[in-house]
């Protein structure tokens, strides 16, 4: 059994992450896996889509045609949804939280294509919920003021009494690890259930897993993505505090 | 049996006994929708508004159940008991 990386096994489960690559840097065993190759997947395949968008807007015309259409649609759609949410500050955060719509959703439905999704490793979703975390502070930092926020952490006590504060404390730590491990549970319960599909009934499993794929891959994983950018956006709505 | 045997079989009625975990998050959910559905009933306008809180609901109250079924996984494939 391999201890280098985390949920490996010896027996070759077709869900597990796999080591492709080994090298050794300053005398670490640091392995290339297959989250990071489907992640670089992902990644090209969102980067020629956006240049063939930005070719496609370079010249653009009144009336959309095409590719100018797609775009206009996936952009109307996800300003929409940010601002339903977060209201003037949408301006603010609409790029990030687009950004990161489109790749946890692409990340999410790459298990339909065969890929391994990169969001079913904890390396990537962490991460996620740590940006997530660092934003809402950043953000309460910038618009309270520092007696506010020492209210708001002694919450349900007057402030000269912060007897709340540690607990006020672990429940802004569970934030991003919540946010996180519930987006890697969900994708990883999808990826091992299908690969026990397919590693239970081997010749049986044919065309008709396609509509567990469906469920599995596309609504679970595209709820999962709403849920985690919806959450992303009511707290750091929160962080504004009242004034806004 | 072997200690390992044992202690490999013991992980895996550890793991069975972790996803008893999905009760609560099922009928949790189970609520949820019968009061979405509810709410679709009274007020057939806002369906758009109230089947995203509800699915937004949902997910969060999945939250639970998943944890279960994370202890199970680590139970099942990383060993951390082994001796």
């Amino acid at each position: 059994m391999t201890q280098g990386i985390l949920l490996s096994s010896d027996v070759t489960e077709s869900f597990m992450i796999k080591g492709v690559f080994k090298y050794t840097i300053f005398g670490q065993e640091v392995w290339i896996t297959t989250t990071h190759i489907c992640m670089l997947i992902v990644m090209l395949v969102l980067m020629v889509f956006a240049l063939c968008v930005n070719r496609a807007l370079k010249h653009a015309s009144e009336v959309p045609t095409g590719l100018q259409n797609v775009a206009e649609l996936i952009v109307e759609k996800l300003d929409g949804m940010v601002k339903s949410s977060m209201g003037k500050h949408a301006k603010v955060f609409g790029n990030y939280i687009a950004t990161i719509f489109i790749f946890i959703l692409v990340s999410n439905i790459s298990g339909i294509l065969g890929l391994r999704p990169p969001t079913a490793d904890y390396g990537v979703t962490l991460p996620l919920g740590i940006l997530t975390f660092t934003l809402i502070h950043v953000t309460q930092f910038k618009n309270n003021s520092l007696k506010q926020i020492w209210t708001d952490m002694c919450s349900p006590l007057p402030p000269w009494l912060p007897i709340w504060f540690p607990i006020n404390v672990i429940s802004e730590i569970a934030v991003p690890i919540s946010l996180s491990l519930r987006l890697f549970a969900n994708v990883l319960s999808g990826t091992i259930m299908m690969a026990l599909v397919y590693g239970l009934l081997q010749w049986f499993a044919v065309l008709w897993p396609a509509a567990l794929h469906v469920y599995f891959d596309l609504f679970s994983g595209a709820i999962q993505t709403y849920v985690f950018c919806m959450l992303t956006m009511t707290y750091i709505s929160n962080a504004y505090g009242e004034e806004s | 049996m072997s200690d390992l045997g044992l202690i490999r079989a013991c992980s895996a009625i550890g793991a069975g006994l972790a996803v008893i975990a999905g009760i609560g998050p099922g009928v949790g959910q189970g609520i949820a929708a019968g009061h979405g559905a509810a709410a679709v009933g009274r007020n057939p306008g806002a369906k758009g508004d109230i089947m995203t809180t509800m699915l937004l609901g949902q997910a969060v109250a999945e939250t639970t159940g998943l944890y279960g079924l994370l202890v199970a996984l680590l139970l099942l494939f990383v060993h951390p008991l082994d001796v």
